[in-house]
């Protein structure tokens, strides 16, 4: 495992693509053609999607699975506690459960009476662990860029979890003429084509225990649905009250009608003398 | 409209507070029987649904405005716990954020009924430059508030903003830039900018409050225009604000909610950018910064200008020339609807802010600049040539003698030619059994 994650354990360039393509022109002029193409960002059927939609939560607990086993070793999610996944409206693992997932993990707390941090298991009120301890070392340790922080990814890019699916399964030969840059990898759905990210899914890499084929589309598909998920973790109490509100709005507008007839009425009987009074 | 109080205290308590602060009784005449022209349409009732606007921004404001951080370390975080660990957080925040957008969608509506109408004209110039007012504050106030949510979008569109006044540095050297770093509080954009731009995000919009109840003395003065631009003859032509108007401007305000709900809960991120749930990063400039959609027209006319100064001249401008239209618009006539030449240019205007809006989008080159110079262009000449030549040289068409003839006379004469019956079907057993089926 630790092989596989250091072999995973590379840069995102994401969030330094464009500074860096602007600064270094003469980099990206020698594919002119291929560059300027706009990546392709399919849309995919998703069970959340407006206005009834609610999470699957056995997808989101395979999401989170593929999230903990092979994106964990870079990006953080620090915006998210292990108590989240417990919570209605998401992965819903049980209580148990999601006190085991918060123990697996060891937390720096501190500092005790002598002034000294100190290591103690994880418990559900912790933020999800940062795989690095700051920004620097998450540079150090893959190649100067940093792993952005996944936990509203799916908004923070054009096309949401659609976005992460193309990056995630977009891994493609490139077309020929086409240099990729050392240590960059080309996606076909990544702005610019050159991603520094290495290929990080592959049929197999994460063993399911619901009967889920282990394939790459089945991990993409599940890892941006449990990342849209933590982006958004009150998606469905939104879409359920939305649905009420718009009822009750329904009902009331078509009362405020009637009414409105029924009051401008009187004017068009002529008996509308005392206007002012 | 200037009308006899008609309040009749009906208590004791009632007489006594009446002869101390007569507020029940400035109720009952304003709001209550209040002469309104009958024929307003539901073009004039935007005015009711802004001033709920106001009131839903900053009720939900003043709760989020109890959670937020205004500092660069935890803004972007305490607005994400406010989404995730607040009672009802998400709520709040998409409602405050969509009904920016709510609010802008309304008051444009509002500003080209007013201007399709005449009702900048004469007697209500004070009243149109109040409004004009609000607006610059209502700019101003959405600018700021998008600001403290410290995303990329957030901190660039500040960065570059308050850099427009460096270019004050022309004038006289030193002077832009010291202005600069005066609103900044520093050398850059960071922790001061942001707690002022908090400080006075909360502070205009009750500054717009009290310019929203300027507006509406203003308003009650000369009474509402309406429709056909012609004024009040008679009593017969107005209706008390209550009922009529209450029951109207809430069935509108109701679609108008219904509108802005399903954005909050279906598509609270459409009108949003992405980059702005990446925090903020000062080392890092976004590909395209650009503004919330109601600022694009303005961005695309600041950007069509090639010179930075008369750039901001013109962003500035833009807004400034609204303050003179009573007296840029020469006609006599004020409902647009009979003006044959200059409705036409009305509707290009409408079409021009439009696609000034499409090109602020739009990275400034190629034709997309052309068009924005061009379309700026039409956006100033609208207002500094063709108000005041259209109104002089346009014949307008006959104005109907009174709102009773504009509406009723019409009413009568589509009774009058109203189709004739229709002949009865025929009988059905008279039909051949393939018809009936």
């Amino acid at each position: 495992m630790t092989l596989v994650s250091l072999m995973r354990a590379a840069s995102f360039l994401l969030v330094l693509a464009f500074p860096a393509a602007a600064l270094a022109k003469d980099q990206t002029a020698a594919t002119p053609e291929a560059v300027n193409q706009e990546p392709e960002i399919a849309h995919q059927d998703w069970t959340f999607a407006p206005p009834f939609g609610t999470f699957d939560n056995a997808q989101l607990q395979r999401g989170f699975q593929v999230y903990k086993e092979i994106c964990s070793n870079c990006h953080s999610m620090r915006l998210l506690s292990y108590r989240n996944l417990g919570e209605p409206g998401g992965p819903e693992f049980s209580p148990k459960a999601v006190a085991a997932l918060a123990r697996q993990v060891q937390i720096t707390d501190g500092p005790n009476d002598k002034g000294e941090m100190f290591q103690r298991p994880g418990k559900p009120s912790d933020h999800f662990r940062s795989p690095f301890a700051n920004e620097q070392l998450a540079r150090v340790a893959n190649g100067g860029a940093l792993p952005p922080d996944l936990s509203v990814m799916a908004k923070a890019r054009e096309g949401g979890p659609d976005y992460i699916y193309a990056i995630l399964t977009g891994y493609t030969d490139p077309p020929t003429g086409f240099k990729v840059a050392q240590g960059m990898h080309y996606n076909k759905a990544f702005p610019g084509h050159q991603i520094a990210m290495p290929p990080p899914l592959s049929d197999g890499v994460v063993t399911y225990t619901d009967g889920t084929k282990g394939t790459l589309d089945n991990y993409a598909r599940d890892v941006s649905a449990y990342l849209m998920w933590a982006a958004e973790p009150k998606l469905e109490e939104r879409h359920k009250t939305g649905v009420r509100v718009l009822l009750f709005l329904a009902v009331f507008a078509a009362i405020m009608y009637l009414a409105k007839r029924t009051v401008w009425a009187r004017l068009h009987r002529h008996d509308d003398a005392p206007h002012t009074a | 409209m200037a009308h006899e109080s008609t309040y009749q205290p009906g208590s004791g308590f009632e007489r006594w507070l009446d002869a101390r602060l007569p507020v029940v009784r400035v109720m009952h005449d304003q709001f209550m029987v209040f002469p309104t022209p009958r024929n307003l349409n539901y073009w004039w009732t935007f005015g009711g649904i802004l001033t709920f606007m106001l009131i839903a921004q900053i009720a939900t404001g003043i709760v989020l405005a109890m959670h937020y951080v205004p500092t660069p370390e935890h803004a972007f975080d305490s607005v994400e716990t406010i989404m995730r660990d607040v009672n009802w957080g998400w709520f709040l925040r998409y409602s405050h954020a969509v009904g920016a957008s709510m609010f802008f969608f309304a008051v444009y509506i509002h500003l080209f009924r007013g201007m399709y109408y005449g009702s900048y004209k004469a007697p209500r110039e004070v009243l149109w430059i109040i409004g004009v007012l609000i607006l610059l504050m209502m700019i101003a106030t959405a600018f700021m508030g998008y600001s403290l949510v410290w995303g990329q979008m957030s901190f660039w569109a500040v960065t570059v903003i308050t850099n427009l006044f460096s270019s004050l540095d022309a004038v006289i050297p030193g002077l832009g830039t010291t202005l600069v770093q005066w609103i900044w509080g520093g050398f850059s954009v960071g922790a001061p900018t942001l707690n002022r731009l908090y400080a006075l995000h909360y502070l205009f919009p009750f500054v717009i409050l009290g310019l929203v109840i300027l507006h509406i003395w203003a308003l009650h003065v000369p009474g509402n225009n309406n429709p056909t631009g012609i004024e009040v003859k008679s009593p017969k032509e107005t209706v008390p604000f209550h009922p009529y108007y209450t029951i109207k401007d809430g069935f509108a305000l109701v679609m108008f909610v219904i509108l802005f709900a399903a954005v909050v809960f279906y598509a609270p991120n459409w009108l949003g950018h992405p980059d702005n749930y990446v925090p903020a990063n000062p080392l890092q400039t976004p590909p395209h910064i650009v503004p919330e959609w109601y600022f694009l027209p303005f961005y695309a006319i600041l950007r069509a200008i090639p010179n930075k100064l008369f750039g901001v001249i013109a962003l500035l401008s833009s807004i400034a020339v609204l303050f003179f239209i009573p007296w840029l618009d020469t006609s006599k006539v004020r409902s647009t609807s009979y003006r044959p030449i200059y409705r036409w240019f009305f509707w290009a205007f409408v079409l021009t802010s439009i696609a000034l809006g499409y090109l602020g989008s739009q990275p400034p080159e190629g034709w997309y600049l052309i068009f924005g110079r061009l379309l700026t262009a039409y956006y100033f000449a609208f207002f500094l040539l063709i108000m005041p030549v259209v109104g002089l040289i346009e014949t307008p068409r006959r104005l109907p003698g009174s709102i009773t003839e504009a509406v009723l006379g019409h009413a009568e004469e589509s009774e009058a030619t109203s189709p004739p019956v229709p002949p009865p079907p025929p009988p059905a057993q008279q039909r051949r059994p393939a018809e009936v089926l």
